[in-house]
This record gives C-alpha cells, structure tokens and sequence, in this order.
C-alpha cells in the first residue's frame, strides 16, 4: 500500500440536538465535525435532517459540555433511592376519597 | 453491515474487579456509555467493528455512486442519489459513533486511505449493468438490514443508537432495489436476463457478507459474550437466505447455487467459496485497489476546501476578538 498523506490538523466536534416539533424539548441525536458554528450547522442540517427529523437545530461545541463523572454515580444519584416519601403512593388515601 | 470478518485477537481473560462489575451490567442488559469503565479489549473490539462498518458505508457509495449518472429515469435517479446520500450519512453517524471510544475521525480516515483499515469485501466487486443496483439494493442491502437489526441492541449506546437510525433508512434502500429487480423482470427478455445475471454475481458474495463460519471465527464467543453481536454469522446467513429464495423466486428468477433446497423449514444452500472471500478481503478483488484510489482521490481533492473553510474561521476569530 501507498502511504497516505500525514493527517491533517483535527476539525472540532460538536453534538448535535434536534427538536422534531414544536411542543418538544431538543434531543440529542449525534455529532458533527466543523470549523466554526455556521458550518456545523450546515452539517448538522445534512447529516441528522434527511427525512424531515427536525424543526430546529442546536450545536454545541463538545468541549464545552461539562459532565458528571459516572464514578460520582452513587454520590450524585443514590440518596434519592431513600427518599420514597417524594413519591404520591407513598401516601394512603382512602378508596372512598376518589381519585387524588 | 458491514461488520463482518472482524479477525480480532481473542482477549485474555480479566478477572479484576471492575471487569466482573463490567460483565455483571452487560448480563443485566444495562447500556454501557462512552464515559464508563470498559475492559481495553472491549474498547479495541468496538473501535475495530465501528470503524470498519463506517468505512464499508463510506465506500459503499462507490459501486453505486457509479450509475448516478446513468440512472434510466429520473424517478430512478432521484432515488439513487438519496440512497447513496444515506449510505454517507452512516458512515458520519457510525464514524461518530466510534470517536467517542477515544479514536480521532482524523485517525480512522486515515487507516482507511492508508489501506490498514478493512471494510466488507462486496464492495470489492463491479457494478456492470444497471441490474446491478437492483441487486444491491435487494441483497447488499438486505442481507445489511439482517446484520444491522440486532445490533439496535448492542451493549454499547452509541453504536446501539447510531444503528437504530441506520435502520429506519435501510428499508427504502432494500425496497427500491427489489423494485428495480421487478420493473427488470416484468420486461422484456433481455430485461430479465440482465436482471438474471446480476442476481448470478451478486449472490455468493452476498452471502460471504456475513463473515466466515462460525467454525473459523474464534473471536465470535467473546463479542456475543459482551453483547456487540446477538447471533452467529452462520445464524444471520441462513436468516438471510430464508426470507430471500421466496424473493427470487417471485421475481421468476433461479439462484445460482444448484444445491438450493428446501429442508426443515430452511433453504439450504450449498458450499461457499472461502478461499475467495478471503482473497478478496486480502486486497485482492476485482476491484479493491480503484475502490482506494478512489477514496484518496476525493480526500485529496477535498484538500482546499477544508483549508479554505479552516482559514476563514480564523478570520472570522480574529475578526471578533
Ligand atoms: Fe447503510
Ligand atoms: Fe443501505
């Protein structure tokens, strides 16, 4: 095999959100590479769009997401587990009342 | 697909801690993300598969990308053009899809321009008529949807996800194909006969699209293991072939295989032709050294546009600082 060029200079990435119709929250659907934010919408639009997916597009610079650490999953999220009286059935409320 | 043939190296057993947690959410079928804990082997295993199968749709596009300009029809050629377009947009998703294990898009193109990358061997073979795109269409793409259905529900998010969207764009590629096979069949006789042909070239490296025998594919217990893969090569082909010979055979067509019966329930098929899947995945198909070149030629020629968009970001940078 030949050798191949060296490889360029990497593009950023950007994640990708779409909002399928109005009422909706946008919903991540995936990534794009792009120098700057009018292409990676261009991209965007290209790639995630092709059947009519969306209404509205967000990209967001990857780097810029912060995220939590999925060591920090039971520190951040375990607690809740105890707190069972957040729910409504931890509740009783007689049949007779009706619907509550 | 095309994922098939993954040759990796059986990984050596890990009994560390984190490695028995690991095995424990897969058995659970709980979803593993990009930031998560993951054996290396599991990581190496996934990069290896995903890229591969983004690079088998990116030059999935050049056989077809062929008779885009030679379409009969408009109707034809629209739909073509969409279908190819798609095949581009998995390669992006699944591209995608791989990075997040920590490989750069730049790193992946380059193994596949640099000729170290593999990608499924039936893009290796020529399309010669316009029955042809019928065929893949029909097969190739078939017999993609029958690999790429359990692989919605791979142990690994993103790909699991990059797959589900994938799919939902597969059926008007299998159903434009057959639809072409049919418009051929109902035709005239030379009409009939071309689609004949194609379905004769086409079938056995459709086949071969599975990977090889479970028999010869060491690797295959630990991916089905980790969830990446639900069903055998061996199961898959003989899923494929079951829903395919009653396919054929409506569109008045015979299989090449004079072996073909049925049996138990299942098309039987003969003897496959190993020794040339593996030649053909070696470098050595009919057409695997202009399928390269062709790639280098479009990455190269896309050389000054990257430039040109790099520099004027920087302007507009600089402009606004
Ligand atoms: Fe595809
Ligand atoms: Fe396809």
């Amino acid at each position: 095999m030949t050798a191949s060029p060296a490889p360029e200079a990497p593009i950023p990435l950007w994640e990708v959100f779409l909002r399928a119709r109005n009422g909706l929250a946008h919903k991540h659907v995936g990534s794009v590479h792009a120098v700057d934010a009018t292409l990676a919408l261009q991209a965007a639009r290209d790639v995630y769009t092709r059947r009519g997916e969306g209404l509205s597009i967000w990209v967001v610079p990857s780097a810029a997401i912060v995220a939590s650490d999925p060591a920090d999953k039971e520190t951040l999220f375990e607690p809740t587990g105890s707190k069972i009286y957040r729910h409504p059935t931890f509740y009783e409320v007689p049949d007779d009342v009706g619907h509550m | 697909m095309y994922s098939q043939a993954l040759n990796a190296p059986t990984p050596l057993a890990d009994t560390s801690p984190e490695a028995t947690r690991f095995q424990e959410r897969i058995d659970a079928e709980e979803r593993i993300e990009p930031n998560d804990w993951m054996p290396e082997a599991y990581r190496r295993t996934l990069v290896r598969q995903i890229s591969q199968h983004a690079h088998s749709e990116i030059v999935g596009m050049l056989p077809e990308g062929n008779w885009i300009t030679r379409a009969p029809s408009l109707k034809r050629k629209a739909a073509l053009l969409a279908k190819v377009q798609d095949e581009g947009g998995h390669g992006l998703y699944l591209y995608a899809a791989a990075e997040t294990l920590g490989v750069s898009r730049e790193e992946l193109v380059d193994q596949l321009l640099s000729g170290r990358a593999k990608y499924s061997s039936i893009f290796n073979y020529p399309t010669l008529t316009w029955a042809d795109i019928g065929a893949i269409g029909w097969l190739v793409d078939g017999a993609a949807i029958m690999n790429q259905i359990p692989l919605c529900r791979c142990s690994y998010g993103p790909y699991a996800r990059a797959m589900i969207r994938v799919c939902k764009e597969e059926s008007f590629h299998q159903r434009q194909g057959y639809e072409i096979m049919l418009t051929l069949c109902r035709g005239t006789a030379e009409q009939k006969a071309m689609a004949q042909d194609a379905l004769n070239r086409w079938w056995w490296p459709c086949l071969m699209m599975f990977g090889p025998p479970d028999s010869q594919s060491s690797h295959s217990d630990t991916s089905m293991r980790w969830k990446i893969k639900r069903f055998t090569n061996d199961a898959l082909r003989q899923k494929f072939v079951d829903a395919t010979v009653p396919q054929g055979h409506y569109l008045g067509l015979t299989f090449p295989d004079p072996d073909l019966r049925f049996e138990d329930g299942h098309w039987r098929f003969g003897a496959i032709d190993w020794e040339e899947f593996r030649r053909v995945l070696a470098g050595d198909g009919p057409c695997n050294r202009e399928r390269l070149a062709a790639r280098r030629q479009a990455h190269a020629d896309g050389a000054w546009v990257r430039e040109a968009a790099r520099a004027h970001a920087a302007k507009q940078r600089a402009k606004a600082a």
